[in-house]
């Protein structure tokens, strides 16, 4: 009978996921199979607030590339920003994420220590991303290109900036895992938590991504 | 009902992020993630100061580097992929492709649209002063 029931079962559900099984399907998440384990639901759910997140950032990038030549007489994309930095900070952002997808690789190894450094690394290179952009800021305020000088600088500021205050909040989670991994050790929760940091990290890199490119390397085309 | 043997799977949804493989395997997925966004990144800055590329073509190319970096930054470092048991977090992310496309395009359209309708500056001075 078990037989017969599979070989009916396989060309309905390839893929073994429970979806077709119907009413005696044990699968959590479908069927009698009762709720998706939690680890499931919580990313789930964190990965809606990212795309909520990202569509905020669609606002701010509108705002960007509406008030872009609205520069009141003020300074322009090319006389402001500098490639050199951009790079820099690019790279830095770029390993930082790579660090913190080795630190999620090695907690779920259960190595405490590794976990540790690799999210040690992920915040030193945050912090210096952070400092970069801090001095790039003070830099534009000192020479009269504040977010008060015209249309342009203020969109700048606010999509740049609300990057920036996004990497502050993550350096803050970074050092909050570390210190509850040593506090808590691999609790279930504290596991949800950083699945949670990691990917708030890595769309952060994407959200970068776009800014460096329609920001500082469309700005400062010939 | 006892369960087959070739139903491994114990569970029928994958997080965003999750990856059901062993450590290695993941690792080995990030440094490819990591040679392909370095690699994309390096092109896009070469596309912005090189002289050898058609000049109108620059923006629209650095555009389709941005967007297939960002593409790659979703599945080996997001995970997001088209795989079966990521249905939820592809449909997800659909809708809030869908979102900001509408925004960013709705945005630039209706502000041009705007901008081009508007009576010219000098033809404004000019009513002013008739007064």
């Amino acid at each position: 009978m078990t037989t017969a029931t599979a070989s009916i079962q396989t060309p309905v559900d390839p893929h073994h996921l429970g979806r077709a099984g119907g009413g005696g399907d044990e699968t959590p998440g479908s069927g009698a199979g009762g709720p998706a384990p939690k680890k499931i639901v919580v990313a789930y759910g964190f990965w809606i607030f990212l795309l909520s997140d990202i569509i905020m950032f669609a606002a701010l990038f509108a705002a960007y590339a509406v008030l872009k030549n609205a520069t009141a007489g003020g300074p322009i994309t090319n006389e402001l920003f500098s490639r050199t930095t951009v790079a820099i900070e690019t790279v830095l952002l770029l390993l930082s994420t790579f660090a913190c997808g080795l630190a999620a690789k090695a907690a779920e190894a259960g190595k405490r220590r590794l976990a540790q450094i690799g999210l040690l690394v992920t915040a030193t290179l945050g912090v210096a991303f952070l400092v970069l952009e801090i001095i790039e800021f003070a830099e534009l305020i000192g020479k009269g290109a504040g977010p008060d000088r015209s249309a342009f600088l203020s969109a700048f500021f606010a999509l740049v900036g609300c990057h920036g205050l996004h990497v502050a909040v993550g350096l803050l989670w970074a050092g909050t895992m570390i210190a509850q991994f040593k506090a808590k050790g691999f609790r279930a929760d504290i596991m949800r938590r950083f699945a949670c940091f990691n990917l708030f990290w890595h769309a952060l890199d994407i959200i970068w991504v776009a800014i460096f490119t329609v920001v500082y390397l469309l700005g400062t085309l010939p | 009902m006892s369960k087959t043997p070739i139903q491994s799977h114990s569970h029928g949804d994958a997080a965003p992020g999750d990856e059901q493989s062993d450590i290695l395997a993941g690792i080995s997925g990030y440094v490819i993630g990591l040679v392909l966004a370095a690699g994309l990144t390096a092109t896009s800055f070469w596309v912005a100061s090189t002289n050898m590329l058609w000049e109108p073509g620059v923006p629209i190319g650095l555009c389709v580097l941005a967007i297939a970096q960002m593409g790659v930054h979703l599945v080996f470092f997001l995970h997001i992929t088209t795989g079966p048991d990521n249905t939820n977090n592809v449909l997800a992310l659909a809708f809030g492709l869908l979102i900001v496309f509408l925004v960013i395009a709705g945005s630039l359209w209706i502000m041009a649209n705007l901008n081009a309708n508007m009576m010219p500056m000098e033809s404004l001075t000019n009513l002013s002063m008739q007064h």
